[in-house]
Order: structure tokens, then C-alpha cells, then sequence
């Protein structure tokens, strides 16, 4: 029979939370939540996979940046939840997978039965919350290959509950799964220490939140009222959980042969210095090839310009045009990019009621040395449809500029995850990393800034104090260029040639050193050491990868969408109100006298404020000397972040540091600009 | 006569036993993963600047230097 191991409900207050209550009697055939558990990287989600077939519903978790799979099996309810080493609230991952397994009617406890030892210290907390339970014992292809022998019915009875062995990447064993859910049961092997637990918070709350109580939840302690264990508390029923799992791994695991196989040399090579170092040349050498080549100039080269600018606006410009007066500019450009010959073509009505003009302008934008501008009288056209159009230029932008760019840093992104190598890199960097005041685990945020500084920022709470949060979200927002300035980056400075990259990346680079050195020295509190897991390395499954990409593109196009738009609504206002003019004449001093710029730039700079890659985005069409690129780049590099990773930054980190950030992005990066125009050109 | 050596200082591929880790969060981490006092592991890597990556069985960890400054073992 399936209780409650004391034969008490958990109540909850929660008005959402009380439609769960009602149990079913009969388990087998209905409707169960049905919850995944287990270590990072043991195989859940091919499980999950399996189990809930094509109807998946990844969403974030309320309030945070894990996402949670639901989806059917039958007519059980499967969740899927982020890896974990054990449950508490120690980081964001452990508190929604607490949460969700406080509401779980069974738990399918996933195992790699390779690591027995470490997996097993969850199985016996899972198994101590008093909920149904049952153990997948996967990985068993592996354990079969490598001659270790588990008894698993002696593993069945040492734990109280059904032990099931799998091997996901076959499907080995999964058509017991059905089985795994239908025998849970609440182990018969929990103690109950009363000197431990709280007996009285049994009575009222059931034994999962008395249990996770007594062991120094205090999240969960506040919510609920209850004094809560103390480390020392916690600590003894750890040491005494992971001694009982070491007996069982005793009593269970025969026979240990350690062979070194293809995948286990090149994950000691990547740590190795000697040959780390090389293989972490080659990663980046790959990345620049993926991002910074391809995507970043050839892939965002055909898509803005050919399908965007070309395709997208010119047609969607050039039919608004039938109903509304538009001046319209045909440069024809030589090989060199410089302008031949220059047609204007004033459609003082409308381009349909002008047939032989509108001729005319077809044939002359025909082929694809052409740079054609369109210019609407009405100024509700232009807001729409103009150089700084919402039906323009920012669909250019999000779509054809920003989208394929984000999709590609993603790909890869993902691709290092599950290879095993991202947790190593951290590792490599682990030194140069605490020298300003981080740890190995901050590469992430920090690659993931190369994408979006805005997703980045919040990844920052990966981090284990708030002093390093704080660190990592000022590197972010000062010298880390997102993937839409990289893009401008790249094209600048492939043109602009290495002077302009030495100079532009030195000053860059030093100024991370130097703020971060400044904030290492002077922030009060200690950074947390490197203290991560090494999964084997391997050969990523794609599904897996174009899974997390897509999931986390469409975050970003969530997030930072409707900001464009905001951000475009405000410059075409500014465009139409004659503001842009004087903000640019009101910055244009400082950029042609201090920056030495043309005043143009100041456009971009203006633009900026909205959004960074806006100020990036418009440098490309000045015409600069190397040495103005690479400080034109230094400023917008250094220059106040995009709206969306501003406002982000204050939810992560409070108003006081945000501002902080802000203005002193302003003052930054003109004073390092200029000071490095003064001395190069 | 006991050797006070801690986890930095160890070379690498040497076979060690675990002395003492130190209280805090960390301590509880390295429970949950399987590490504990008397446990005999391998320093797999130590990398420049005192990272060092240690093995228990099949598992791998890397542990940082500031960390492995506090961890007291006893080679085997
Ligand atoms: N050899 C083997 N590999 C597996 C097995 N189950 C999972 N894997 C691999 O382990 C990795 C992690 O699997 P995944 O489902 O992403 O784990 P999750 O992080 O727990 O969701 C993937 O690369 C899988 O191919 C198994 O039974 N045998």
C-alpha cells in the first residue's frame, strides 16, 4: 500500500498545491506525479525521453533560469529535474528539484551504476524523504563492459525499494520502466532518528520537509516555521548517510577493472599542461571558426545582408512604398565599395501611380552592387518602416542579424557542455581565474557573455558568494563584447587590420585586469574554491544539443526581444523628433575632438544607449582609419549596457550596483577611449 | 611523527589517503560526492597554480587550490 511512511499527508497552505492532495488508491492505473531524480549526467533525460515520448513542455521553473521538462506517460504526469548531488538549497538547481520532488507522488530514482558511491548518497536521501521510490540502475552496458559485477537484489533489499537496470542509450531495460513506477514503494528501511527530526514536524508537515528540516534546510525551514538542524546536526546525518553507503557499495560491487579507454586518456590530456594547453588552443581556435568566421561573417553576411537588407526590407519598403510619397536612393557601388553613380527617384505620390519611374527604379536596383535607401515623408511610415523602422530595421536586426548568431553560440555552447570538456576548461582556468578573485566555474558565465551578456548576467548565479557574483557581473557588463558586437567586431577589425586588433584587445584585456583586480582587492567576504565533478568525456548526442538550443534561443528571444523593440520604437522617435541630431551634436564635440571620430559616430554611440550592438552596428558604414576602429570599438566595447542586460543586472544585483555599473560604463569607456586615441592616433 | 602535508603539495599520480578536510560548505559538497576522511584517492593532475584533480574509483574531481591548501593527507 502506498502511504505516507508515517501515515501522514503533507499539507500545504498553497491553493495550487491542494489539488495534489487528492491521492490515488490504486496506484497503477492513475494520474501520478511522476519524478525524475539523480546526479548530473546519469542518463534522465533519455529516460525522460523515453517516458514521455514526443509531448514535451520545457519551461523555466518560476522565478529562475533551470528548465523543467513535463511531460505524459500514460496517463502519469513525468518531470524531468536538474542534476543534483543532493537535495537542500544550496544553489538554485537543488531548490527546484527540491520543490518539485516535494510534490511528487513517486520518485524514479536514476543511478549511474558506475559511480555507485556518489549516486547512491542521493538514492538514500530520496529514499529518507518517505516517498515512493524506485531505483533505475543504468549505465549497466557499461557496467557489463567493464566486468564489474553489482548484485542487485542485495542492492534491492539493502535499500527498501524495487532496483531496475537499464542502459539508456539502447533502451536496454526500458520497457521495465512501466514497472519501476507501478512497484514504488516507501522503503522499509528509514529510521527515524527522534533525536534528529523533529517529530512534531512529521505530524504537521510531513515527513519530506521534516526530513530536508532537520538536515539544515533553512530555506524550507523559514517557509515552514521550524527551527532547523545546525551544520553539526547535518553533518551527522550526512557522515552517517554516506558511511551506510559505502557498506552497500561493500556488500553490492564486486570486482573493479579500470580500463583506460580512448575517452578517459583524453579527458586526463585536456587537464594535463602540456597537452591541455594545446587541445585548449584548438577549442578556441574551433570557436573562432564557429563564431567569430562563420557565424559572426559569413552566416550573418548572407542573412542580413542578402536576406534582410537585400530581400526582407527592400520588398517590404518597396510595396509600402504604393501608398505613400518616398524618396528613393540608387547608389551603384564599384568593386572597391565606392559609389559610380548615384540615381534619386521622388515618388512624390506613390510609387504605383508613377509607372515609368517605378520601371525605371526596378530596373536600376536590379543586381547586387546596390545601395538603395528609401526615405518616407509620413512620419508614422518612418517610425514603421524607415532607417530605424520596427518593421525594418529591427526585424533585420533580431532576425536576420542577431537570431542565427545567438543559434550558432548556443550550438557550441552546448556541444562543450556535453562533451565533458566545459567542466575541465573551468578547471584550466581554475588559476588564472582566482587571481581575480574567481573560480574555474566563472569561464561560464563568461563564455556564455559572448553570446549575450544579458543571459550571462544571469548565469552569474552559478557563482558561489555574492562577492564573486558581483565580480563576474562587472566584467560582463564592462569588456565582455556580446555575440551582436562581436559580429561588428569581427567585420571592423578584419578590415581594419592587427595593429587595430593589438590595440583594441590590449586595452580590452587590461581593462579586465584592472577591474577586476580593483573589485578583488576592495569587495569584502572570500570567494569559494573550484569544487566540480569531471563527467567522462564523450561524443555528444546531437538531440541533446539542438535541444538545449533551441530552449535556450528561445529564452533569449523572450527576454530580449521585446526590448529591440522598445529600444528601436525610441530611436526612431528620436530620429523623427530631430532629438538624434542633437544628442549626436551634443556628444559630437567629445568624439571628433577627445576620440578624434567623425562625428557620425556619435550616432552610434547615442544608439547604444538602447542597445550595444545598435552602437556596433553603426560604425559599419564610416569610413575610419585602423587606429579610429579600434577605438571606436573600445568605447562601444566599454559603453553602457543594452537596456535588457541593465535591467537584469538590477534584479540580479540591486539598484545601488547597477547604477554603479552604468554610469561608470559611461565614464570608462570615454576616458579610455579617449586617452587611447591621444596616444595612437 | 605525523606528516602534515596537505593536497597541494602532493605529485602527481601518487596514491593518498585523506586526513582531514575542513568544516564549511565545501566539506559538505565533497560528502555528497563520496569524499571522506580515511578515503584513499589519486592525484590524478595537479595543474599549474595548485588545481588539483583527484580520483576515488571511477569518479573525478578537481578541487581548487585554495581548497586543497586545507585538506591534510597522508601519502600511502
Ligand atoms: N554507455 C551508456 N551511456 C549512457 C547511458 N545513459 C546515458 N548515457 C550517456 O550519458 C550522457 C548523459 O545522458 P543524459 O540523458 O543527458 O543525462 P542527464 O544529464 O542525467 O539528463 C549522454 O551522453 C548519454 O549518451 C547508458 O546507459 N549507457
Amino acid at each position: 500500500m502506498r502511504t505516507d511512511s508515517t501515515g501522514i499527508k503533507s499539507k500545504s497552505a498553497d491553493a495550487s498545491a491542494m489539488q495534489l492532495e487528492i491521492k490515488p488508491e490504486t496506484p497503477s492505473n492513475k494520474s501520478e506525479k511522476v519524478v525524475l531524480a539523480g546526479n548530473p549526467n546519469v542518463g534522465k533525460s533519455l529516460v525522460f525521453n523515453y517516458l514521455s515520448g514526443t509531448y514535451v513542455d520545457v519551461s523555466n521553473f518560476p522565478g529562475t533560469t533551470v528548465s523543467v521538462s513535463e511531460g505524459k506517460y500514460k496517463n502519469h504526469t513525468i518531470l524531468d529535474t536538474p542534476g543534483v548531488y543532493g537535495v537542500s538549497s544550496f544553489n538554485e538547481e537543488e531548490t527546484v528539484t527540491r520543490d518539485i520532488l516535494l510534490e511528487a507522488d513517486v520518485i524514479l530514482n536514476v543511478v549511474n551504476a558506475l559511480h555507485l558511491e556518489r549516486d547512491l548518497f542521493l538514492t538514500l536521501q530520496l529514499i529518507d524523504l518517505g516517498k515512493p521510490v524506485s531505483v533505475i540502475l543504468n549505465f549497466y552496458d557499461e557496467v557489463k563492459k567493464k566486468k564489474i559485477k553489482i548484485d542487485t537484489d542485495a542492492l534491492s533489499k539493502l535499500l527498501g525499494v524495487k532496483v531496475f537496470t537499464t542502459s539508456a542509450i539502447t533502451k536496454t531495460g526500458f520497457e521495465n520502466l512501466d514497472a519501476a513506477i507501478a512497484q514504488a514503494v516507501v522503503s522499509d528501511k528509514i529510521k527515524t532518528d527522534p533525536s534528529k527530526i523533529n517529530l512534531e514536524a512529521i505530524q504537521q508537515h510531513g515527513r519530506a520537509i521534516a526530513q530536508l528540516v532537520a538536515e539544515g534546510d533553512d530555506n524550507l525551514a523559514r517557509k515552514y516555521q521550524l527551527p532547523y538542524g545546525t551544520p553539526d546536526e547535518r553533518e551527522l546525518i550526512y557522515l552517517d548517510r554516506r558511511q551506510k553507503v559505502n557498506e552497500i557499495v561493500n556488500e553490492v560491487e564486486y570486482q573493479d577493472d579500470m580500463s583506460g579507454k580512448f575517452f578517459n586518456r583524453l579527458g586526463r590530456w585536456t587537464l594535463n599542461p602540456l597537452t591541455g594547453i594545446p587541445i585548449l588552443g584548438l577549442v578556441l581556435v574551433m570557436l573562432y571558426y564557429a563564431i567569430g568566421d562563420f557565424a559572426a561573417q559569413r552566416l550573418v553576411g548572407y542573412t542580413e545582408g542578402v536576406l534582410g537588407k537585400g530581400i526582407f526590407e527592400f520588398y517590404t519598403k518597396s510595396f509600402v512604398g504604393n501608398f505613400t510619397p518616398v524618396e528613393i536612393t540608387v547608389n551603384t557601388l564599384d568593386a572597391n565599395e565606392e559609389v559610380v553613380k548615384t540615381n534619386i527617384y521622388d515618388f512624390k505620390e506613390s510609387i504605383s501611380v508613377d509607372p515609368v519611374q517605378k520601371d525605371k527604379f526596378f530596373g536600376d536596383a536590379q543586381g547586387s552592387n546596390k545601395d538603395i535607401t528609401f526615405e518616407f515623408k509620413n512620419p508614422v511610415m518612418k517610425l514603421l518602416f524607415g532607417e530605424f523602422g520596427i518593421f525594418s530595421m529591427t526585424i533585420t536586426y533580431l532576425i536576420f542579424l542577431l537570431l542565427p548568431l545567438v543559434v550558432c553560440f548556443y550550438f557550441v555552447m552546448a556541444f562543450l557542455e556535453d562533451s565533458g570538456y566545459l567542466p575541465r576548461l573551468a578547471t584550466m582556468m581554475d588559476r588564472s581565474l582566482s587571481a581575480i578573485g574567481l573560480n574555474g566555474k566563472a569561464i561560464i558565465p563568461i563564455l556564455l557573455g559572448f553570446g549575450c551578456v544579458t543571459m550571462a548576467t544571469i548565469t552569474t548565479r552559478i557563482l558561489g558568494s555574492s562577492r564573486e557574483k558581483s565580480i563576474a557581473t562587472a566584467i560582463l557588463q564592462f569588456v565582455i563584447p556580446c555575440s551582436a558586437q562581436l559580429a561588428v567586431i569581427a567585420a571592423l577589425t578584419a578590415k581594419a587590420g592587427p595593429g587595430a586588433v593589438l590595440v583594441y584587445g590590449g586595452v580590452i584585456f587590461a581593462m579586465m585586469i584592472t577591474i577586476s583586480t580593483i573589485l578583488n582587492r576592495f569587495l569584502p567576504g572570500e570567494s569559494t574554491p573550484l569544487l566540480i565533478d569531471l563527467p567522462p568525456m564523450r561524443i555528444p548526442r546531437l538531440e541533446n544539443i539542438l535541444k538545449k538550443m533551441v530552449f535556450r534561443t528561445w529564452g533569449f528571444l523572450k527576454e530580449a526581444g521585446v526590448w529591440f523593440f522598445i529600444g528601436a520604437l525610441f530611436v526612431a522617435v528620436l530620429d523623427i523628433t530631430g532629438m538624434l541630431v542633437f544628442f549626436q551634436n551634443l556628444l559630437q564635440p567629445v568624439t571628433t575632438g577627445w576620440l578624434k571620430l567623425p562625428g557620425e559616430a556619435s550616432t552610434a554611440f547615442v544608439m547604444g544607449v538602447v542597445r550595444r550592438d545598435f552602437g556596433g552596428a553603426g560604425l559599419y558604414d564610416l569610413a575610419l582609419a585602423p587606429m579610429q576602429v579600434a577605438v571606436a570599438l573600445i568605447v562601444i566595447t566599454l559603453f553602457v549596457p543594452c537596456i535588457a542586460s541593465f535591467m537584469v543586472m538590477i534584479n540580479e544585483r540591486g539598484w545601488k550596483e547597477g547604477l554603479l555599473i552604468w554610469f561608470g560604463a559611461w565614464i570608462i569607456a570615454f576616458l579610455v577611449g579617449g586617452l587611447t586615441a591621444q596616444i595612437v592616433i | 611523527m605525523t606528516e602534515n602535508i596537505t593536497l597541494d603539495k602532493v605529485k602527481k599520480g601518487t596514491s593518498i589517503k585523506i586526513i582531514r578536510i575542513p568544516q564549511g560548505d565545501s566539506r559538505i559538497q565533497l560528502l555528497r560526492m563520496g569524499i571522506i576522511e580515511g578515503d584513499k584517492i589519486i592525484c590524478l593532475e595537479r595543474l599549474p597554480g595548485g588545481t588539483v584533480v583527484i580520483q576515488k574509483n571511477r569518479q573525478e574531481i578537481a578541487v581548487g587550490h585554495s581548497l586543497a591548501k586545507q585538506i591534510m593527507i597522508l601519502p600511502e
